[in-house]
C-alpha cells in the first residue's frame, strides 16, 4: 500500500469522524430547541437530563476530530485554524461555554444563575452550529490564503500559511453559499435532536412538541440543503491536475466527482432517503420512536459522501481564491507516509471503541427517561 | 519585507499559559480522585457497606464538578496548537499531532463514555460493571495524560525525528523512540504521581473541615486514611520520577538546569543550592556580580544529581554560551561540546542551505541541489539556531525558573512529611485544630507546587518551542496583535468568573456534605 493509499485512507476517516460528529450535533439542535419544546422549567430540566447525557460524546467527537485533522492533513491544522482565527475561535468559545452548562446549571452556588446557563446552550446551539457549518462551506467555495513554505528562512517573517483577508475568516459570512450550509447544517441538528428527545424522552406534551419541530425544520433544512448541493453540483471546482499537482477550475467538478465515483454517489442518495424515512418516522408514525436512528444513518452516509466527494478524484478540499497553487489536496497537505503508517495501525482501535459506546449507549438508555428520573436520588441530575 | 510584530509572540504566549494553567487547576484532582473513588468502590464491591457508596457517590459528585471544566480546557489548548501556533503546526504536526490524534482515539472517548455510565449508571448497570466504569474513566484519563505528556516530552527532547528538506518540516522517524523516550517516561510518571499528591491534599482537606466542624466524622476519617496512604505512595514515586527527570534535564537540557540553579559559572564537584536568594543586580551573564546574595549548597550534590558523578562538572550559563568546558557524556567520557556561535553559525548554514536548496531545485540544478542537501543534512540538528540573533536570547528566565524549583522540591519534602505524618497519628487528628487548619492550607499549597514544576518545565525551556529546532518566535501565526488580545481578555474573564463558579458550587456541595446523598 503506497503514500496514496494512506492519505485517501486517512481522508477516509477524517470524514467519517466529520460525519458522525454532525450527526453527534443533535445535542446542539436540542440544546436551540431548549425553549420551543420546553415550557416549563420541569420541561427543560427533562430535556437537558436527555441530551446531557451525550454531550461528551458530540465534545469528544469534535476533540478527535480536531486531534485526527491535525496529525493527518497538518497543513490544513496551521493553514485554515492560523488563518481564519475568527470563526474557529468562536466556535471554540461556543462549544467551550457548553462544556460546564450542563454540570453548573442547576447546582446551587452556581453564581450566575440557571438562566445563564440556559443561554449559554442556546449560544452553543445556535451561533456554534450555523458558524460550524459556514466554516465548512468554505471548504467548497475557497478562502484567501496563501502558503508560502519558503517563507521558513525569513528571519523577520517566517509565517508559511498567511491569511490575505484582514477579517480573518469572518468574511466567509458573505457568501451565501457558506451560509446556506450553515443553515443546513443548523436545521438537520433542530430535526435529529427532535427525534432524540421522541427516542429519549417520555413526556406527551414533548413528544408532541417534538414531532412538530422535526416537521418545520426538515423543511427548512431541505430548502437550505437542497439549493445548495444543486449550487453547488453546478458550481465550479477545484480540481487537481493528477500529474503536476496544479490546481485549476473546473465546471460543476463536485457533480463530476459524484458521477466518476458512483459508490459515493449511491451512498449520497441512501444517505438522503433514509434521513427522509426517519424524518418520516418522526412526523407521521406517531408511536414510533425510531426515527433518529434512520435519520442518524443517513445524516452519517450523506455528509460522509459531500466530504469525500470534496478530497477524492483529484479536487483541493481547502482551496484557495488568492492562489489557485496554494490550495490544500490529501496529497500536499498530509503527514509523512511513516505518520501515517502508524496512525493507521492505531485507527484498529476504532471498531473497539464504537463498539462500547454503542454498549454503553444501549445500557444507559435501556428505557425513556421520565419525570420520575427527576426526582429518583439514586443518581445526580442535571 | 514583511514584518511579524514581535508582541503577537508575547500575547501568544500569555494567552497559552493562562489556558495551560487553567487547565491545570482541573486535571491533577481528575487523575487522582478518580483513583481515590475507585478504591472506595472496590471497598464497597467487595463489602457491600452503603457508607463507601456513599462515600465514592460524594467524591465522584466533586469529581464531576471538576471534570466538566477541566475538558473545556483541554479543547482550547488543542485548538490553539492551530490558532496561535499555526507554524509550529505545520513544521512539526508530523509528530506532535500523532500523539493528539492517539489521545482521542484510545483515551478521550474511554474516559467520556465510562464517566456517564459512572455517573448516571447507579442501579441502571450492574455493581460488577459500574465498578469497572469507574476504574475505567480514571484509566482512560490517565491514557490521555500519557499521549500528551509524550508530545510535551517531545517539544523538550526531540528524538525520533529528522527534518525532511523537500517538505520543509520535521517528520517522525521512529514512533517508539517518540513514545518511549527516557524524557517522556520520567515526565509522564513525574506528572501523574505528582497530580497524586493533589487530590491526596484536597481529599484530606475537606475530610478536616468535617472534622473541625464535629460531622461525618466515620466518613472523615476514612477518606483520610485512604487519601493519605494514596498521597505518601505519590510523594514518594514523584520524587523518585523527579530525580529521573532532572537527571535528563541535565543531559538534554543543560541550559535549563543552569537555570534551575542559577549557575552561571559550573565547576567540577558542583553542589545543589538548596536554599538561595539571588541577586537582582546580576544584569548580564558574562559579569562579574555574584549570581547570589546567599545561598546554602549541599556539596558535590548537583554533579552527582546531574551525571551520577560528584566529581563531574556542570555547565553553567556562561560555559554554555561561551564554551571552554568539557562536557560529561554518559559513558564518563570528557568531550569538548559545540559552542552556542558555532550551533548558530550551523544553524545559519542550515538555513541557507535550505534556501539554496529550493532555488537549486527550481532551476533544475540537481548537482547543486544535493550539496545543499547534504550541507543541510549535516547542520540541521542545529536548525533553530539560525533564528538566533543573540545568544543571550537563550538565556531562560532565571528567577522564575531557579525559585518555581525551590518551591516545587522544598513543598514536596513539605507533603512527605505531612502524609507520614497524617498517616502515624491516625484518628488522633481529630483532636489537632492546628493540623485541620494546616490541612485545609495544604490543599492551594498543593496546587502551587504543581504549578511550580509546570513552570520550571516551561518557562526553563525558552526561548526553544522545540528544543534546538523552533524557537517560541518562529512558531506563531500571522494574526492582527488586536485579535489575539481579544481573545486573551475573554478567556481570562472566563476562567476567572469559571473559577469563581466552581469553588462556590464545590463549597455549597462540601457543606451539604454526604449524609444527602442516597
Amino acid at each position: 500500500m503506497d503514500y496514496a493509499f494512506y492519505q485517501e485512507y486517512w481522508w477516509f476517516l477524517v470524514s467519517l469522524l466529520g460525519a458522525i460528529l454532525v450527526f453527534l450535533f443533535f445535542v446542539q439542535g436540542g440544546q436551540s430547541l431548549l425553549y420551543t419544546i420546553g415550557k416549563t422549567d420541569e420541561e427543560r430540566t427533562l430535556m437537558i437530563n436527555s441530551i446531557g447525557k451525550k454531550w461528551e460524546f458530540t465534545f469528544t467527537t469534535l476533540v478527535t476530530f480536531g486531534g485526527g485533522f491535525f496529525a493527518s492533513f497538518p497543513l490544513f491544522y496551521s493553514t485554515s485554524f492560523g488563518g481564519a482565527y475568527w470563526p474557529w475561535m468562536l466556535i471554540l468559545i461556543c462549544f467551550v461555554l457548553q462544556a460546564f452548562s450542563y454540570e453548573f446549571r442547576k447546582k446551587e452556588g452556581n453564581i450566575l444563575g440557571h438562566k445563564t446557563y440556559e443561554a449559554f446552550l442556546l449560544l452553543n446551539g445556535f451561533v456554534g452550529l450555523l458558524l460550524f457549518g459556514t466554516a465548512v462551506g468554505t471548504f467548497f467555495t475557497g478562502s484567501e490564503f496563501l502558503v508560502n513554505k519558503e517563507n521558513i528562512y525569513q528571519p523577520m517573517m517566517p509565517v508559511i500559511s498567511t491569511w490575505q483577508n484582514p477579517l480573518h475568516g469572518l468574511e466567509a459570512v458573505a457568501n451565501p453559499r457558506n451560509v446556506l450550509l450553515g443553515l443546513a447544517v443548523f436545521f438537520l441538528a433542530r430535526v435529529l435532536g427532535s427525534l432524540y428527545f421522541i427516542n429519549n424522552i417520555r413526556h406527551e406534551a414533548i413528544n408532541a412538541r417534538s414531532r412538530k419541530q422535526v416537521l418545520i425544520n426538515a423543511v427548512l433544512f431541505l430548502v437550505t440543503f437542497l439549493t445548495f448541493c444543486i449550487w453547488t453540483l453546478c458550481a465550479k471546482g477545484f480540481a487537481v491536475h493528477p500529474e503536476t499537482g496544479e490546481v485549476y477550475m473546473q465546471n460543476a467538478k463536485y457533480f463530476h466527482n459524484l458521477i466518476e465515483m458512483p459508490l459515493i454517489g449511491i451512498m449520497l442518495l441512501v444517505g438522503v432517503v433514509a434521513l427522509l424515512y426517519g424524518i418520516g418516522i418522526g412526523v407521521f408514525c406517531s408511536r414510533s420512536t425510531k426515527g433518529i436512528w434512520f435519520a442518524g444513518l443517513g445524516t452519517v452516509l450523506a455528509v460522509l459522501s459531500l466530504l469525500l466527494i470534496l478530497g477524492y478524484n483529484n479536487t483541493a478540499f481547502y482551496p484557495s481564491v488568492s492562489d489557485l497553487q496554494s490550495s490544500l489536496t490529501i496529497r500536499n497537505s498530509s503527514s509523512s507516509l511513516f505518520t501515517l503508517k502508524v496512525m493507521s495501525v492505531v485507527s484498529l482501535f476504532i471498531p473497539v471503541v464504537l463498539s462500547y459506546i454503542f454498549y454503553a449507549w444501549r445500557m444507559m438508555d435501556k428505557k425513556q427517561i421520565d419525570v420520575n428520573e427527576l426526582n429518583n436520588n439514586h443518581n445526580p441530575q442535571y | 519585507m514583511e514584518t511579524l510584530d514581535l508582541s503577537i509572540i508575547d500575547w501568544s504566549r500569555a494567552q497559552f499559559a493562562m489556558t495551560a494553567m487553567d487547565h491545570w487547576i482541573f486535571v491533577p484532582l481528575t487523575l487522582s480522585l478518580g483513583f481515590i473513588m475507585a478504591v472506595m468502590e472496590t471497598v464497597y464491591y467487595k463489602t457491600g457497606k452503603a457508607e463507601w457508596q456513599t462515600m465514592t457517590k460524594f467524591w465522584m459528585r466533586l469529581f464531576g464538578i471538576n471534570f466538566a471544566v477541566g475538558v473545556a480546557g483541554g479543547l482550547i489548548l488543542e485548538f490553539q496548537f492551530g490558532t496561535n501556533w499555526s507554524n509550529y503546526s505545520w513544521l512539526v504536526g508530523d509528530i506532535f499531532g500523532a500523539p493528539l490524534a492517539i489521545e482521542g482515539i484510545m483515551a478521550f472517548f474511554l474516559e467520556s463514555t465510562f464517566f456517564v455510565i459512572m455517573f448516571f449508571g447507579w442501579n441502571k448497570v450492574s455493581k460488577g460493571f459500574h465498578l469497572a466504569a469507574t476504574w475505567l474513566t480514571w484509566f482512560g484519563a490517565t491514557l490521555s495524560s500519557l499521549w500528551i505528556l509524550v508530545a510535551n516530552a517531545w517539544m523538550q527532547y526531540p528524538t525520533g525525528t529528522s527534518f525532511n528538506i523537500d517538505t520543509v518540516r520535521s517528520e517522525m522517524t521512529d514512533f517508539w523512540a517518540v513514545l518511549f523516550s527516557p524524557m517522556a517516561m520520567n515526565k509522564f510518571f513525574h506528572t501523574v504521581t505528582s497530580s497524586w499528591i493533589v487530590g491526596a491534599a484536597f481529599v484530606i482537606g475537606v475530610s478536616c473541615w468535617y472534622l473541625m466542624k464535629k460531622r461525618n466524622i466515620e466518613f472523615a476519617h476514612k477518606s483520610i486514611r485512604i487519601a493519605a496512604a494514596f498521597g505518601l505512595l505519590g510523594i514518594i514515586l514523584a520524587m523518585y520520577s523527579g530525580d529521573g527527570s532532572a537527571y535528563q534535564v541535565a543531559q538534554k537540557q543543560p541550559m535549563k538546569l543552569a537555570a534551575m540553579e542559577g549557575l552561571y559559572q559550573g565547576h567540577t564537584g558542583e553542589g545543589l543550592v538548596a536554599m538561595g536568594i539571588l541577586n537582582p543586580a546580576k544584569k548580564e551573564y558574562n559579569d562579574a556580580t555574584n549570581p547570589f546574595l546567599i545561598k546554602i549548597t549541599a556539596p558535590k550534590l548537583l554533579s552527582f544529581l546531574a551525571f551520577r558523578d560528584f566529581d563531574a562538572h556542570v555547565p553553567g550559563i556562561k560555559d554554555l554560551l561561551d564554551g571552554g568546558y568539557l562536557e560529561t557524556r554518559p559513558d564518563g567520557q570528557a568531550v569538548k561540546p559545540v559552542t552556542t556561535d558555532e550551533k548558530i553559525v550551523f544553524g545559519k548554514m542550515a538555513q541557507n542551505a535550505l534556501k539554496g536548496y529550493k532555488l537549486a531545485k527550481k532551476e533544475h540544478n540537481d548537482s547543486l541541489a544535493s550539496v545543499n542537501k547534504a550541507v543541510f543534512a549535516a547542520t540541521s540538528p542545529y536548525y533553530g539556531y539560525g533564528y538566533i540573533k543573540d545568544k543571550k536570547q537563550l538565556i531562560p528566565n532565571v528567577p522564575l525558573t531557579f525559585y518555581s524549583f525551590r518551591f516545587m522540591v522544598i513543598f514536596g519534602g513539605f507533603f512527605l512529611l505531612y502524609f507520614i505524618f497524617i498517616l502515624y497519628i491516625r484518628r488522633r487528628i481529630e483532636n489537632m485544630k492546628w493540623l485541620q487548619k494546616l490541612a485545609l492550607w495544604a490543599i492551594p499549597l498543593a496546587y502551587l507546587t504543581s504549578f511550580s514544576g509546570w513552570i520550571v518545565a516551561e518557562v526553563g525551556r525558552q526561548p526553544w518551542a522545540i528544543q534546538d529546532l523552533l524557537p517560541t518566535f518562529a512558531a506563531v501565526s500571522s494574526i492582527p496583535v488586536s485579535s489575539i488580545q481579544t481573545t486573551f481578555a475573554f478567556f481570562a474573564i472566563l476562567f476567572i468568573v469559571l473559577f469563581i463558579a466552581i469553588v462556590s458550587i464545590m463549597v455549597h456541595e462540601i457543606r451539604k456534605g454526604p449524609e444527602h446523598i442516597q
